[in-house]
């Protein structure tokens, strides 16, 4: 399997041609992880350049949340090269990682959002989103505050800052999940099947969202199970199949015209 | 109001819980805030030993979580007075043990002290169940959300599993310190003037006995319906942002 290469030719989005040399944000060499005799990741490399929204899609089991939270470490890899954002983590032989100090300052520029929300239940909105600026990148309360409120009103939860999670929707939940994610101001996002686990009525609501963000030219990778609007999104879209690349490259090609028969097939079943 | 306070007259039958000698109101007073000091204080190792169980027996290494299991085991295993008298003679011995080793006097341990120790070792064992049901309660997304933003492992359980746990560790929490108050009563057998202790003297003094430990019980009573407030207002603070039952229609 190559590592992705797709990016020599520049991307059309929204309107706006972008510049081939971009930075690395996320690369992923010859990614390998097991869990017990089961070998999930069979060498999967990836990279997403700044600004790039990345997808990955793939048939259910094929490794794609395993390989996205491999890239933050909440799976050990059992051997492969991650860096982020020109940092390379050191890894120990055995995959772990060699400093907690370095996942954890990697983890502090990288905004996970979850299929199931995973806010802090026990904080209002406000402070789920003023919880890391404040007791991990030590920003000042009040200025965490103010860009909070702004980023509240961003994806239209002004009204709900003082509020639980427990007494909003889920398409509200995640839409403040996606907030706290940018509370931190990250290198990169990344989503894992952000839209999964809501109402069909709701899934809209978050894509309107995520679609803004990809618009502003964060950088994104992201798990999904939405081939419409992965197609829309994309700059690069990877189909993983049983713990390896299968296929990937611009979503115009892997979309309209698919070289693999099992991506043929997937998409076929995917609709 | 003269007719309540003429029953406490010397003379009277209640007179004998006056305040002042020859009412034993004083002693018993006395004796029910050694019953509250030695509970607080045993409250208070036995919650800070349950923490550690819990968290060793979840977390901890092979060694760890086998001394925690040993710990918890035993304790619960064996009645608490044959507990209360093993450790009553064992722990002044083994501090004694250390203040020699280190060149120290020996010291006589006031038998508060050996009480609040004794108390609260054998409450650790049980409040370690409690609280590790309570973290095991905590849905593991949201410790996973403190992982993936860079929180260290005491920052999660810091502010994310201990806040979350004390609404599943709370009615488990007050079960056990009601049952420690009335516990504190087992201390009367090593001679502690605890609540018990005393109205058994005063008892014995007047042959009153009937009249002592019906004032012992109804104090006993009010430490379990005042503290039991407090434990009710202490889970509703921490299950906010927690949908009420009631309420919710289903
Ligand atoms: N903690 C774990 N322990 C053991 N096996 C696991 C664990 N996590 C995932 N797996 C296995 O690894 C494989 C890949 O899982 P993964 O969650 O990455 O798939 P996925 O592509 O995200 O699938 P889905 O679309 O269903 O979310 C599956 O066979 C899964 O059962
Ligand atoms: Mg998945």
């Amino acid at each position: 399997m190559t590592a992705a290469t797709a990016q020599d030719a520049p991307q059309e989005r929204n309107g706006t041609a972008r510049p081939g040399s971009r930075a690395e944000a996320i690369r992923i060499d010859n990614l390998h992880k097991s869990f017990g005799d089961l070998e999930v990741l069979k060498g999967v490399s990836l990279t997403a350049h700044e600004g790039d929204v990345v997808s990955i899609i793939g048939g259910s089991g094929s490794g794609k949340s395993t390989t996205l939270r491999c890239i933050n470490f909440l799976e050990t890899p059992t051997s492969g090269k991650i860096v982020i954002g020109g940092e390379e983590v050191q890894m120990r032989a055995d995959g772990t990682p060699a400093s907690r100090r370095q996942i954890e300052h990697i983890r502090q520029r990288l905004g996970m959002v979850f299929q199931s929300f995973n806010l802090w239940s026990h904080k209002t909105v406000m402070e789920n989103l003023i919880e890391v600026p404040v007791h991990v990148l030590k920003v000042p309360k009040a200025e965490a505050i103010a860009r909070a409120e702004k980023l509240l009103a961003r994806v239209g939860l002004s009204d709900k800052a003082d509020v639980y999670p427990a007494f909003m929707s889920g398409g509200q939940q995640q839409r403040a999940a996606i907030a706290r994610a940018l509370a931190i101001e990250p290198r990169a996002m990344l989503f894992d099947e952000p839209t999964s686990a809501l109402d069909p009525e709701l899934v809209g609501e978050v894509l309107g969202v995520i679609r803004d963000l990809a618009a502003e030219g964060r950088t994104m990778l992201m798990v999904t199970h939405e081939m419409k609007f992965a197609r829309e999104v994309s700059d690069h879209v990877i189909y993983l199949y049983n713990g390896r690349v299968e296929e990937e490259g611009p979503p115009e090609q892997l979309f309209g015209d698919p070289k693999s028969d099992r991506l043929k097939q997937f998409l076929r079943t995917v609709g | 109001m003269n007719w309540l306070l003429g029953l406490f007259e010397p003379g009277h039958a209640l007179g004998l819980l006056a305040l002042d000698p020859p009412g034993w109101g004083g002693p018993l007073l006395e004796g029910l805030l050694h019953t509250l000091e030695v509970a607080a204080g045993a409250y208070i190792v036995g919650t800070l030993l349950g923490v550690l169980g819990a968290f060793g027996k979840l977390y901890g290494g092979p060694l760890v979580k086998d001394i925690a299991a040993i710990y918890t085991t035993a304790v619960r295993a064996i009645p608490e007075l044959i507990e209360i008298l093993i450790l009553y003679y064992l722990v002044p011995d083994m501090v004694n043990k250390v203040l020699l080793s280190l060149g120290r006097d020996r010291i006589d341990l006031p038998p508060m002290l050996v009480g609040t120790i004794v108390l609260g070792f054998v409450l650790g064992a049980y409040m370690t169940e409690v609280l590790r049901g309570a973290i095991l309660a905590v849905p593991h997304g949201q410790i996973e959300a403190g992982r993936a933003y860079g929180m260290t492992p005491l920052q999660i359980a810091w502010r994310i599993t201990l806040p979350q746990m004390l609404a599943n560790a709370l009615p488990g929490m007050a079960n056990l310190w009601l049952n420690l108050t009335k516990d504190t009563a087992l201390l009367a057998v090593i001679g502690f003037n605890e609540l018990t202790e005393t109205s058994l003297q005063a008892g014995g003094t007047t042959k009153a006995f009937m009249l002592f430990f019906t004032a012992a019980g109804v104090l006993y009573m009010l430490i379990s319906v005042l503290s039991g407030r407090l434990f009710a207002l202490a889970e509703r603070r921490a299950r906010r942002g927690q949908p009420s039952l009631r309420g919710g229609g289903v």
